[in-house]
């Protein structure tokens, strides 16, 4: 099954992460290739690079910022091919931010063709 | 053959039936359809037949083939996961129901209708509908919510294992001892909502104390580690106390006012029994050292000759593997009963923010404040406690607490 791991946490709090980021989140990837079950993942710019549109009445409207103002912003994704849930929680609890952020795991969605 | 006949073994035998119905069919509302077809079924035959040697067997047998007939009428039989169900089936059908035993899936029900992925809520009433063979509508009852609700929150827990990919499975053994903390907290908040299950309909406090107490026992029996066999001894301890533990009208007494000649002795020497055997293994946790607490309590002749000096320091002992603001509480009430007063309140006066809106804080603080002679304030916190109960009897309760007071 295919699970998109959502990365949040607080912006500008990568200093409370005990090591180095980079290095972790390099080996957290090569490690999760090897084993199979990376299929994508990367990093998003800041939320102060979002902009948001919508479309009503057929106009669309643009505007500066995220979706939804929240103290903790979505700062990047996996997508993990595991055999189950469990598989699945057992990656993200590796994805270095787990450690000051949180990780929403979900369940990609199959269409029947 | 009665109907409360046939009910208690459906009862008694749907919770392993179901468990391997769910491990061969993979698909939760099959295997429970499946197993209603076979036991409406069984309600048509067994009356003229009797009840077969081994009815388990029997019912897992007529719930295989309706199951077989269900995936083929539907729209789905195509799909190469349903064919392999289908052939699965099929070689399954093929024993009598006589010559084979039913292998005991339940360990792997229990584990995933408690995954903590699924609310606690959805976790509670997973279990107690799949394991314990409860309806829908007699869950509802005992945990005072519509069956509407009910029906929903079952419904949308088995969507949820189903589409997040919940596996049907024992955890491995590293995840093992974690995993277990949710099914022993399912257990035991489906033991403690016995004490407020409502009272005079089809599923009383007993009944679901009852259930508790069952699956502790099964969960025992396919995994015997020190920590099940001590949520088993908690309940059993604290169950002994149910006939002392509400007055003529239903209200609830509590330890200290109950009268101990009401206690179940054979139940208390049960608990005790087991919890001795358990401890005695060296591997201590929250629920052992929760019954030895309670094993204390059963020993004593009253409240005030309770051995309170060992129960501060078992709080204390339960205090450094689970933190938490209640059970310091605990301790300081042990510790007060025990002759170290302003102790006691030290720790109290600690514990006044997070358990801000706790109603046995304030009724905890009072009665420290009273015997401390500190009675403007016990007299507040009185009013506070009154002001945060919502249980007209314990409102009732503290307010006499007040009056004493003057």
């Amino acid at each position: 099954m295919m699970y998109m791991a959502l990365i949040y946490a607080k912006e500008g709090y990568q200093g409370e992460y005990d090591g180095d980021m980079m290095a972790d989140y390099g080996k957290f990837t090569q490690d999760a290739i090897a084993a199979g079950v990376f299929s994508a993942g990367d990093a998003l710019h800041p939320v102060s690079t979002a902009s948001s549109v919508s479309v009503r009445d057929g106009k669309a409207t643009i505007t500066d910022g995220p979706f939804a103002e929240t103290k903790e912003q979505l700062g990047g994704y996996y997508l993990l091919d595991c055999k189950d849930l469990d598989e699945a929680m057992s990656w993200a609890a590796k994805i270095p931010t787990a450690k000051y952020g949180q990780i929403e795991v979900r369940p990609v969605m199959v269409f029947d063709t | 053959m009665s109907q409360a006949t046939l009910a208690r073994i459906f009862r008694e035998d749907s919770g392993r039936v179901l468990a391997t119905l769910i491990a061969q069919l993979r698909d939760f509302d099959l295997a429970e359809e499946a197993l209603q077809d076979a036991i409406t079924e069984a309600l048509r035959v067994w009356p003229k037949t009797g009840v077969p040697d081994n009815g388990a067997a029997w019912l897992l047998t007529v719930a295989r083939r309706r199951a077989i007939d269900r995936i083929r009428r539907s729209s789905v039989r195509n799909s190469e996961l349903t064919q392999a169900t289908l052939l699965q089936l099929a070689e399954d059908s093929d024993q009598s129901e006589a010559d084979f035993t039913i292998p005991d899936e339940r360990l792997r029900l229990i584990f995933t209708c408690c995954h903590p992925a699924l609310s606690p809520e959805a976790q509670v009433a997973l279990t107690l509908r799949t394991l314990c063979g409860l309806t829908a509508r007699e869950i509802a009852r005992a945990l005072l919510t519509t069956e509407t609700t009910m029906n929903q929150r079952l419904t949308r827990a088995k969507a949820k294992i189903r589409d997040a990919g919940i596996a049907y499975k024992v955890p491995e053994q590293t995840d093992i001892i974690v995993r277990l903390e949710s099914v022993l907290s399912v257990i035991y908040l489906i033991y403690n909502e016995s004490y407020s299950a409502y009272e005079g309909e089809s599923l009383t406090r007993t009944d679901l104390a009852n259930e508790a107490i069952r699956l502790a026992k099964i969960l025992r029996h396919l995994l015997p580690l020190p920590e099940v066999s001590g949520l088993l001894a908690l309940i059993t301890l604290h169950n002994a106390r149910r006939e002392a533990r509400y007055d003529c009208v239903g209200d609830m007494i509590t330890l200290e006012d109950q009268d101990r000649n009401l206690w179940d002795a054979n139940a208390i020497a049960d608990g005790k029994k087991l919890l001795l055997h358990t401890l005695a293994a060296r591997r201590p946790g929250p629920y052992q050292i929760q019954a030895a607490i309670s094993a204390l309590h059963s020993e004593s002749p009253s409240w005030e000759k309770t051995d309170w000096l060992q129960i501060t320091g078992l709080y204390t002992a339960l205090e450094s593997l689970t933190p938490s603001p209640v059970v310091s509480l605990n301790k300081a009430v042990a510790m007060a009963n025990s002759g170290s007063l302003p102790q006691a309140l030290e720790i109290v006066q600690t514990l006044a923010v997070d358990l801000s809106n706790y109603q046995p804080f304030y009724a905890a603080r009072a009665d420290l404040l009273t015997r401390s002679g500190q009675l403007a304030n016990a007299r507040e916190d009185y009013r506070r406690a009154i002001d945060l109960s919502k249980n007209a009897a314990e409102k009732a309760f503290l307010h006499g607490k007040l009056d004493d007071l003057g």
